[in-house]
């Protein structure tokens, strides 16, 4: 295998995540996928919201925005159109996705526009010590729930599927190497590419036993990608939980719509003011 | 030149939604403004007085500068019953209402002349909501104006639909016949003549002149969610994307707006939002991150009155302490209130750049008077780009994009640069941009952007006031306005008017020199007077009166003109 190593993407910062904590995984995984896809940091660029998962920046050696809480969609869309060449990948938490930055998503998902955004989906604010989440389980005690959540939880999978999305899948952080080959798939994707990340909070809410022992893999049930409906029944299933892609068709970009704009692209483009002689005849 | 060869002109046209009123207006003032005046063309909708009623005024002045609107009019063309009825009140001593057969007051009056503009359309084999076209050319051919012009106009207007073009030409011209036997006293003087050179001139609005200003200095990234009274500029800049080869997007809120803006900033692109107060608000939390990751944005905030939803399609001066102060924590920002088209074109331009050369969010504060009204223009000057601190050097490894300099500003690179990583931070950070709590670097980067500040107050020294006329009594005043009292001291002498452009930094010694030993007199269209407050807090300079106006309208010249004439009675 020519792959890079995974190496070359540590900044040699030590996490200060949580002995335990399932960032690690994801941040295990994303090194590992963008060496085998080979992509140069230079042309990587990662941004992250407001939490722990947000850290996962000050790891990677790449092109990096630490943005604030909730705007990971719109700061990533805007990079992107300003130059598609970079490969642009998004890190957002529960909160940060789901709760102050929902109203993003179904956009980001039904515009189609090739970014990617990974959830480290842990179903607990965990940066702000434990309150609840939109995904935290119908009862589950924290700090701001001591009577148990009174909320139905928000299944993203089902939001993404119904709001257009291209690629939807879920991973699981104690699944490395499957986390691995969904984000490959997800940067390899022309379009957006949603994954929702089950990442186990060891300090606020440890969901690890349950995970192992819930999880199953979609790919060897002989899932159709191709299928919505299939996609949105393996969505809703509770009992056990599928990882794996559930959704990956192809439909034109965002930034194709704006072909006239991409040559170059605006960020890349030597600063020439246009002539106002053609413009300002409307004025005459 | 002499008074009486000075031509004044005001005109009105007044209809529901929909009967053509902005579109006659702009025929109007274009082809006044090619016969040679200068054009200004305000207008107001809807009306407080019944859904959907509007009126555009415009205002032509031969052998002098159109400023701003007027109490009265010479000539209003109603194109419903209920504005023949309501605009009488408008008229200036021998003016008329023009308005069809059908909508003429049920009282005879000898200031309503009414003609059959509906059934010359039906003649015409034109849609009836054309009879505007019709009353367009009765007012032309009433004040003598050349109906050769007024028909380039409309060929101009409906460039690639001929028939449409024709149509309305035809009706114009049957307009014509009819108001040549009316008599407004200004025909012979009109007719005598030369009319301008076609083609120089403009009749631009505040909203497309910024947007022209921002793509003067490299615009290639616009975002807006659309709010009144800033999305013309939206619109505009939508229109032609294309042939500018640039990215105009309409996103699903403000808040994605900005964002999208700042990271297109980050990524390399020159970028803009526009907004209104409404939606300003919703940018604030990503104001600060702009200005904590120096990523550079220019934002126009066209303000209308609030709080809230407030008056959407009306004017107001309320909104600048709130964005000099908007925000949490403290840094470096730049507010600019242009009071004129030119002044919106200039400051677009400026603005961008000191964007990218500061690093720093700059806010331009329109309002709607400037944004949707239309002045006449000699032209645009056509004008320079700077780029900035932009590095395209290779640094093998992580750039410190926040590098500590001399002048706070740090060189930056952008995201594919071989062997560079740029890596932005919102929270608080080192030179590389990562996170940091150590107090010695907190402090220093917090010094870093404030250390921008003395080269920005330079630049608010050099040109963050106009100053027109001279005299022992100095009005001061910002935005647009500055066009309404220039209007004012038309008449009046030994007063002078001072424009503060810049608003932060605030221009301090520029306007401590222009007050000094004067009476000043201070008018705003806001209700608590927040220039006042800025000439407190920067001079300790308390005016002798302040004028102030808060009903969603701008102030009256007239109003204005009394008040000023008062001041100096009492002297
Ligand atoms: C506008 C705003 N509101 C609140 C906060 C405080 N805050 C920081 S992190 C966070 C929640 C993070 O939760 P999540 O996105 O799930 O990330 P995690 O820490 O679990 O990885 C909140 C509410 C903030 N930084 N900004
Ligand atoms: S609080 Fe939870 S999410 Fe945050 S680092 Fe610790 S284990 Fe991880």
């Amino acid at each position: 295998m020519t792959a890079l190593d995974p190496a070359i993407y540590d900044t040699g910062k030590r996490p200060v995540w949580c002995p335990g904590c399932g960032n690690y995984g994801v941040l295990l995984a994303l090194r590992k996928a963008l060496a085998e896809l080979e992509l140069k940091p230079e042309n990587v660029v990662i941004v992250t919201g407001i939490g722990c998962h947000g850290r996962i920046s000050d790891y990677m050696k790449t092109n990096g925005f630490h943005t604030i809480h909730g705007r990971v969609l719109p700061l990533a869309t805007g990079i992107k159109l300003a130059n598609p060449n970079l490969t642009v990948i998004g890190h957002s938490g529960d909160g940060d996705a789901y709760a102050i930055g929902l109203g993003h998503l179904p956009h980001a998902a039904r515009r189609n526009i090739d970014i990617k955004l990974i959830v480290h989906n842990n179903m607990v604010f965990g940066l702000t010590t434990g309150q609840v989440t939109p995904t935290t389980p119908l009862g589950v005690k924290t700090k701001s729930t001591p009577f148990g959540n009174p909320e139905h939880p928000l299944n993203p999978l089902l939001l993404a599927l119904a709001s257009g999305a291209t690629f939807v899948a879920r991973g699981f952080s104690g699944e490395v190497d499957h986390l691995k080959e969904l984000i490959k798939r997800a940067i390899l994707h022309k379009g957006f590419a949603f994954i929702d990340v089950l990442q186990p909070c060891v300090t606020f809410f440890n969901t690890y036993s349950i995970l192992r022992e819930k999880v199953y893999k979609l790919e060897e049930t002989g899932h159709d990608v191709k299928s919505l409906e299939q996609a949105f029944r393996r969505a809703m299933e509770t009992e056990r939980i599928p990882i794996g892609v559930f959704y990956e068709v192809e439909r034109p970009t965002l930034e194709e719509a704006f072909s006239h704009a991409m040559n170059p692209p605006p960020a890349l483009r030597p600063l020439s003011p246009p002539d106002l002689t053609r413009l300002l005849s409307r004025f005459r | 030149m002499p008074v009486e060869n000075v031509i004044d002109l005001g005109l009105m046209v007044a209809g529901p939604a929909g009967a053509g009123v902005f579109a006659s207006s702009l025929l109007l003032g274009k082809t006044l403004m090619r016969h040679g005046f200068s054009v200004f063309v305000t207008n107001e909708y809807p009306s407080l007085i019944r859904g959907g009623h509007q009126w555009a005024q415009v205002r032509a002045v031969f052998g002098g500068y159109s400023y701003s609107h007027r109490k009265t009019v010479d000539a209003v063309l109603a194109l419903d019953k209920f504005s023949a009825e309501v605009h009488i009140a408008d008229l200036k001593n021998g003016g008329i209402v023009v308005c069809d057969e059908g909508d003429a007051p049920t009282q005879a009056d000898p200031r309503v002349v009414a003609f059959p503009l509906r059934r010359i359309v039906k003649e015409e084999g034109g849609p009836s909501v054309a009879s505007n076209t019709v009353g367009v050319g009765v007012l032309l051919g009433a004040l003598g104006l050349r109906i050769e012009i007024a028909e380039r106009v409309i060929y101009d207007q409906f460039r690639g639909k001929k028939e449409a073009a024709e149509l309305n030409a035809r009706l114009l011209r049957r307009g014509f016949e009819l108001g040549r036997s009316l008599e407004l006293g200004v025909r012979d003087r009109v007719m005598s003549l030369k009319p301008a050179e076609e083609g120089r001139s403009l009749l631009i609005d505040g909203n497309s002149a910024v947007a022209l200003g921002a793509l003067s200095a490299g615009l290639t990234f616009f975002a807006a969610y659309p709010m009144t009274p800033a999305s013309p500029i939206l619109h505009f800049l939508a229109e032609v994307q294309r042939d500018l080869g640039i990215v105009v997007f309409q996103p699903e809120s403000e808040l994605a707006a900005i964002n999208m803006a700042i990271g297109a900033a980050y990524a390399g692109a020159r970028s803009m939002v526009a907004t209104s107060g409404g939606g300003f608000s919703l940018m604030v939390e990503a104001l600060g991150q702009a200005a904590m990751t120096e990523t550079p944005i220019l934002i126009v905030e066209v303000q209308r009155p609030g709080p809230s939803t407030g008056l959407p399609t009306h004017t107001a001066q309320g909104d600048l302490r709130f964005v000099i102060h908007a925000s949490q924590g403290e840094f470096p920002r730049v507010v600019l209130a242009p009071g004129d088209p030119y002044q919106a074109y200039v400051l677009g331009n400026v603005g961008l750049n000191l964007a990218w050369k500061y690093q720093v969010p700059v806010i331009i504060l329109s309002d709607k008077y400037l944004g949707e009204s239309y002045w006449t223009l000699k032209d645009l000057p056509q004008l320079g780009v700077e780029e900035g601190k932009v590095s395209r050097e290779s640094v093998n490894g992580t750039f410190p994009r926040y590098k500590l300099t001399e002048d706070g500003v740090s060189p930056m690179v952008f995201p594919g640069t071989p062997g560079s990583l740029v890596y932005a931070n919102t929270s608080e950070h080192d030179e590389y941009g990562f996170g940091t709590i150590d107090p010695l670097k907190v402090k220093a980067m917090q010094e870093k952007r404030f250390l921008k500040l003395r080269k920005l107050r330079e630049e608010a020294e050099r040109s963050g006031v106009e100053v027109y006329g001279d005299g022992e009594v100095l009005v001061v005043t910002w935005g647009s306005t500055k066009m309404i009292v220039l209007e004012a001291l038309r008449r009046i002498s030994g007063v002078g008017l001072l424009q503060v452009v810049w608003l932060e930094p605030f221009p301090k010694n520029k306007v401590k020199s222009a007050v000094h030993g004067k009476k000043i007199l201070v008018i705003e269209n806001n209700m608590t007077g927040q220039l006042v407050s800025l000439l407190r807090e920067h001079l300790f300079l308390e005016p002798a009166d302040v004028l102030l106006k808060y009903d969603g309208r701008q102030f009256y010249p007239e109003d204005v003109e009394a008040w000023i004439a008062s001041h100096l009675e009492a002297r």
